[in-house]
């Protein structure tokens, strides 16, 4: 491996938050961006080839090691870890706020028939959903977004990733014709 | 006290008709209203039996849907403009319910993406729990309100109160059940709800653990989950690091 990837490697391993290019041109001058990018993909790609428990995987605008998907029963074992702990209230809650974000209270009120409110609150601690500004109407009720800790948990790049609402649908009708 | 309905807990109201039009294989875009209002108000029935509290919001939408059935009873007044004949009262609830139908879906292949500390796991994460903290075989899925009233209604049941008379003058409150279970949790990790009430205990005691629990629960201090119908419902602390702080302050009950 050539020296320039193993120091982008040590540095993505050291790193406590998926490492992005930004940060990885701010300590290693030398290179540029589009250089820094990638290094980082073939690194990906690497590990990905080599069929390991260990992947690099991008997630939230930077890089980061994971233990490949299908490890998850072992690995979980290890860490004793209970099956997702999010309601489907809160799924619900954080797809719509995923997709429709700047979002305020009212509308996810609307769009599920039910009081958000303490929903919202439990995502907002588990630092899923963030507090994006107030908006400027009468009350200046919150507008919510997701953060970037969601990116994180949920494995996606950017919200770009996450699939279109007219996918969606084409899946649904898709789904519908088969019955 | 005897329960003997099973059913399903939704969403909010909107769960509720998607469910009913799905189980009566309706076109979503042609509601046959009456047949529906009348399920959905079944629906409100078994649940008023159960003496939940019933959301506000089910009480709407059974208002919204008796008015959709009257509107669409009434003849419709041809006043010459096309555009208002064609407007069907149902176009509005349609509208909202396949909105929500998507957000649901979206909400479904959310879940379906790997996730972080589930299916895959990154360096540095929180520490293990105990080792011994959950048996095996023993995988955990989610228990809902319903299979806990089940759970209580069962431990009454097999409480030999016979013609006893209690004497008891222990001072029960909430605060403190809360705070001794909360010390249990977050000594163990997690504890069997039968482990709770399992000493000989008051009528009182059992009815105060089994609000704790719930008042644990709505606090998110603890989860319950249980590995298979009717068996045990387990007690987990919720969370974990900031778990120093087991005093809760509640309003005595």
């Amino acid at each position: 491996m050539e020296e320039k990837a193993a120091i982008l490697e040590a540095l993505i391993f050291a790193a406590e938050a998926p490492f992005s290019v930004e940060k990885a041109a701010g300590i290693f001058s030398e290179l540029s961006k589009p250089e820094i990018a990638d290094l980082f993909r073939k690194l990906a790609g690497d590990y990905e080839s080599r069929g390991g428990g260990i992947v690099l995987q991008e997630v939230a605008g930077g890089f980061r090691f994971q233990t490949r998907i299908e490890m998850a029963p072992w690995v979980g074992r290890l860490k004793n870890v209970r099956p997702a702990s999010f309601s489907p209230s809160a799924m619900e809650t954080l797809a719509i706020v995923a997709y429709r974000q700047p979002v305020i209270k009212a509308e996810i009120d609307k769009i599920r028939g039910v009081d958000t409110g303490g929903v919202l609150k439990g995502l907002l601690e588990k630092k899923l959903v963030r507090i994006v500004g107030r908006k400027d109407v009468p009350g200046k009720p919150i507008i919510y977004g997701t953060s970037k800790r969601f990116l994180e948990v949920f494995n996606l790049k950017d919200l770009s990733e996450l699939p279109t609402l007219r996918e969606m649908k084409d899946f649904r009708s898709s789904e519908e014709i088969e019955e | 006290m005897s329960y003997e309905i099973k059913l399903d807990v939704f969403e909010g109201p909107l769960d509720l008709l998607l469910y009913l039009i799905k189980k009566n294989e309706i076109d979503i875009y042609n509601i046959p209203v009456a047949l529906i209002t009348s399920q959905y108000l079944g629906y409100l029935d078994v649940i008023r039996s159960l003496n939940l509290d019933l959301a506000g919001e089910y009480l709407v939408m059974a208002a919204t849907l008796t008015h959709i059935k009257s509107r669409m009873l009434l003849p419709v007044v041809s006043d010459g403009e096309d555009e208002e004949e064609k407007d069907d009262p149902r176009a509005e609830l349609v509208k909202q319910l396949l909105e929500y139908q998507t957000y649901k879906d979206a909400a479904g292949l959310l879940s379906g993406r790997p996730l972080l500390e589930r299916d895959v796991f990154k360096l540095g994460a929180p520490p293990d729990t105990p080792s011994d903290a959950v048996e095996k075989d023993d995988i955990p899925v989610e228990a809902d309100l319903f299979e806990l009233v089940e759970a209580f209604r069962r431990i009454m049941a097999g409480l030999e109160i016979g013609d006893a008379l209690e004497f008891s003058a222990e001072k029960l409150s909430l605060a403190e059940r809360i705070n001794e279970i909360m010390e249990i949790l977050s000594q163990d990790g997690q504890v069997s709800f039968s482990g709770l009430v399992a000493e000989k205990i008051s009528r009182k005691r059992i009815v105060y653990t089994f609000l704790a629990v719930l008042e644990l629960i709505k606090l998110r201090m603890a989860t319950v989950c249980q590995s298979e119908p009717f068996g045990e419902i387990r007690l987990f602390l919720a969370v974990k690091e900031e778990g120093d702080s087991s005093v809760v302050e509640i309003a005595e009950a």
